[in-house]
């Protein structure tokens, strides 16, 4: 068994200690909106926050977040940051296909809780690591610079 | 104004627990549906069965909610909202009530008016061909609600007004909310002529109606194919052959089986399947498979030798697929040749969902869960290996995470995988086949390797007189069920679309074709699927033979398009708007910069782009800013046309930077996102997209932006730099100084 803090709550799970956190949250507890892209942190779909920070949770095997705060899609937006980035990608519609976004969201949030007032090059360094097949991103870019202007 | 009340049965009824009311006319296939779709699907909140009548596509709850059902995949590209918006507009309903639910695989009610008797979603065809069907939907719909009101008011119908959701009589003071009158309006006849709006008084065609599937896209409630989990479900990943055509020779599980989580290991004829408890479980017993593997029969070529084939085949004639005058005399008597040729590589489709299918086996059918985009093909394929009747097969149609052709698979192909694995297991249990991105990648059909040589004569004046041009590349369609309506006299339409319409007057045109059948690697249409190698070879090649003609790029174009408005006016806009002509920002020291243009009609909507450049001493590119004008007849959802043309060109600039699956000895060398990059933030340019407004019926949108990027930003890396791309994806090398 190992123990998870997930979205502020802590939960027993009974999976090998080298499953990748994206498979717990997936198949285990039923928190879906964490998506698999490629298993390789090389797409950014899996992308969830651990202590804050935005990490690529299929890499990421559940024994190296034992102790940690991880949050999902699914109650980012108890956050200020949070709520203002699916606003903003609400307002801008940004979305197309939407498999990318939770991850997108989710990295946006991190952006925008470390940086208030990103520029552009701000927001290809820091979304650079989720890819958009659907190429949403002349509206990420816009959708970021929307929220970073309501939290001003 | 004058307080109306509004009648508000539907609270009165839901509080007494009353069940929802429907407009009858609107229910055929909703009480299968209902049965078919589990919570949350297709037919939820019905609250009786209901006879099948024609117009399956609306249904208005006691609660106003007006529900769209959609007979098309949404995968991205706005059908869901454009479908509802085209009803909505047509029933006056109020948008923020309005949401949309997928259609259940029934090719009677729901086929795609383009396709005959099939159901399916592809070729930028949704909007084109359900455009009077949505409309006469709602406007019925309207109709009938209208007719209830008269009988309940005791007044004319044509004093009755709809709008945004409300049924209003002025004269008496009087109206209702949908809701409130849609038991009343499923007892009316259902009108066989309903006129429709003209354009002038459309409240949401043309206007911003928001996206429906933003909200839930956006907090991670939208459910994929991969999010579904039913009860004792197991997942499959599966261990694929090396190479295309090999088999499974032996396999031992032993150590697969080993690991915990892991359920069963069955060979299927595409591999072997290792079933578990979760996904992580089965991809580890899938690592500890040990499979040997027949060889024999499978295809060894790697593809610089596909390619060199090629080159062979393209000095001899193909097949004619379009002769105007005598092209070889022309260039025979040309004052000036201009010749060249261009390679395109095989290209995957790399959605961000890898491929995957649920299905479950019950005692009188089975269920299937998929991003579903061509219902009619896979419900036959399914009925068929499980002796079922078609309509047996009942499909949920969810959200796919993307496809750009690659789920409209003319084989049917993850599909069956899936089926076979739960025939393997005797259906003892739904599975959820997975693909993991590796899979995905490596499991061919792929945007087919094709290779073009082009020749263009002129006289002494500087015009095209003569346009010869020759492809090399797999069929598509051949062998397909598609194929008696796509290939004539061996040439299929798709091979050569872009190429064999070519718009410009030219005198002596030939297109020929070679389509070699001795290619074992699976090929599909892939996002524009023919133009997406057409447009490059055509409008690339243009610029050379201008270049040659001491001529503009744009005034040539616009010179030999006389004859095609729609062209003109799409290049006109877009050069406008680019300010063709005026001089570019320099760029930074050792910076090169270039304008290019390019323009091309695909699924019947006309694109143009000019595309900026900045060309570095090293050879790396940067694309700065592309302007786009659009022609797709009337823009049902102006946003999402400009949504649908901005991811278009980062679709294709993936394919000019980065885009190819290369072949040693058969096999694919890329995995994943490492080999073969899609276009990431710091790539995408700046876009602009100008719509050119139109009142003809509405053309495709999801495939048109895709074609015109890559030649533009050929012919600005020429003007930049004098140098012509003559294979893709670009390698920096061919621009270095």
């Amino acid at each position: 068994m190992i123990q998870l803090n997930v979205n502020g709550k802590l939960q027993k799970l009974d999976v090998a200690p080298d499953t990748p956190l994206l498979w717990a949250l997936r198949d285990t507890l039923q928190l879906t909106g964490t998506k698999y892209g490629c298993g390789q942190a090389l797409c950014g779909a899996c992308t969830v926050h651990v202590d804050g920070t935005a990490m690529r949770s299929c890499a990421l095997p559940v024994s190296a977040v034992v102790g940690k705060k991880i949050t999902t899609i699914e109650t980012v937006d108890a956050g200020r940051v949070g709520k203002a980035v699916q606003a903003a990608w609400q307002k801008l519609d940004v979305v197309q296909c939407g498999y990318c976004q939770s991850g997108q969201v989710m990295s946006a949030v991190a952006l925008l809780t470390q940086n208030r007032k990103p520029t552009d090059a701000d927001i290809d360094n820091a979304m650079s690591g989720n890819l958009c097949r659907c190429a949403t991103y002349v509206r990420i870019r816009a959708a970021i610079h929307e929220a970073a202007k309501s939290l001003a | 104004m004058n307080e109306i009340a509004i009648e508000d049965l539907s609270r009165r009824r839901f509080l007494q627990g009353g069940a929802g009311l429907t407009l009858g006319f609107c229910l055929p296939g909703i009480a299968a549906a209902a049965a078919a779709a589990g919570p949350g699907k297709a037919g939820e909140g019905l609250a009786a069965p209901v006879s099948f009548e024609p117009n399956a596509f609306l249904r208005i709850g006691a609660d106003n909610s007006v529900t769209v059902i959609s007979k098309h995949l949404e995968m991205g590209q706005g059908t869901y909202t454009g479908l509802a918006t085209m009803l909505a507009e047509e029933l006056d309903a109020d948008w923020a009530q309005v949401r949309v639910e997928g259609a259940p695989a029934d090719a009677k009610r729901y086929n795609n008016l383009f396709w005959g008797p099939a159901q399916g979603t592809g070729g930028s065809t949704a909007m084109a061909n359900s455009w009077e069907q949505m409309r006469k939907a709602g406007a019925a719909g309207r109709a009938m609600l209208v007719a209830a009101a008269a009988k309940r008011w005791q007044v004319p119908a044509a004093e009755i007004e709809v709008s945004q959701g409300v049924v209003r009589h002025a004269a008496s003071k009087r109206s209702a909310h949908f809701g409130a009158l849609a038991e009343a309006a499923a007892q009316e006849t259902v009108p066989t002529e309903v006129a429709l709006k003209k354009p002038e008084n459309f409240r949401l065609i043309g206007k911003q109606a928001r996206r429906k599937d933003t909200l839930e896209k956006t907090n991670g409630k939208a459910k994929f194919t991969q999010d579904i989990q039913l009860p004792g479900m197991l997942v499959a990943v599966v261990a694929h052959p090396p190479l295309f055509g090999a088999k499974v020779a032996s396999f031992d599980a032993t150590r697969a089986r080993a690991v915990k989580g892991v359920v069963d290991v069955v060979q299927i004829p595409q591999g072997v399947a290792v079933l578990a408890t979760d996904t992580w479980s089965a991809k580890k017993g899938r690592d500890a498979l040990q499979v040997s593997w027949d060889e024999s029969a499978a295809f060894k070529l790697g593809s610089d030798e596909i390619l060199a084939r090629y080159k062979e085949m393209a000095k001899k004639p193909g097949l004619t697929a379009r002769k105007d005058g005598d092209a070889a005399a022309a260039l025979g008597k040309a004052a000036k040749v201009v010749k060249a040729s261009y390679d395109f590589p095989f290209l995957a489709h790399a959605a961000m969902e890898p491929m995957n299918c649920v299905i479950r086996l019950s005692s009188d059918g089975c269920e299937v869960w998929n991003g579903e985009q061509l219902h009619t093909g896979d419900q036959y394929a399914l009925a068929q290996l499980f002796g079922l009747k078609p309509e047996q097969v009942n499909i949920h149609m969810l959200y796919a995470g993307g496809s750009f052709g690659r789920r409209a698979c003319k084989d049917s192909d993850y599909v069956l995988e899936a089926a076979q694995i739960v025939k393997a297991i005797g259906g003892k249990a739904p599975v959820k086949l997975v693909w993991l991105r590796e899979d995905d990648m490596r499991a061919g059909y792929y945007r087919p390797l094709y290779h073009h040589a082009l020749e263009a004569g002129l006289d002494e004046a500087g015009n095209i007189v003569g346009w010869q041009h020759r492809l090399v590349g797999q069929s598509i369609i051949t062998g397909s069920p598609f194929e008696k309506m796509m290939v004539k006299d061996g040439v299929d339409a798709t091979s050569v679309e872009g190429a064999s319409n070519l718009p410009y007057a030219i005198p002596n045109l030939t297109v020929d074709l070679h389509t070699p059948t001795d290619i074992g690697v699976p090929v599909l249409w892939w996002r524009s699927v023919g133009s997406s190698h057409t447009a490059f070879s055509t409008e690339a090649f243009l610029d050379e033979v201008a270049a040659a003609a001491g001529k503009d790029p744009y005034e040539l174009r616009m010179s030999l398009l006389t004859a095609h408005p729609r062209h003109a006016g799409v290049l006109k806009l877009a050069a406008e708007k680019a300010g063709w002509g005026s001089p570019l920002k320099a760029g930074k020291a050792g910076e090169r910069r270039g304008r290019g243009i390019a323009v091309h009609e695909s699924f019947r909507s006309v694109v143009a782009q000019v595309a900026e450049v900045t060309v570095a001493r090293d050879g790396s590119l940067k694309v700065d800013r592309v302007v786009c004008a659009v022609d797709c007849g009337t823009a049902i959802n102006p946003d999402n046309i400009r949504s649908q043309v901005e991811g278009g060109i980062g679709f294709a600039l993936s394919a000019v930077l980065h885009g190819e699956i290369t072949l040693k000895d058969g096999k694919v060398e890329q995995g994943n996102f490492d080999g073969y990059a899609p276009l990431r933030i710091n790539e995408m340019p700046a876009v602009e997209v100008h719509i050119v407004p139109s009142a003809a019926a509405p053309t495709g949108i999801g495939e048109p932006g895709v074609p015109p990027l890559a030649p533009a930003v050929a012919n600005a890396i020429a003007a930049a730099t004098g140098k012509y791309l003559h294979r893709l994806p670009l390698r920096s090398s061919d621009l270095v100084t």
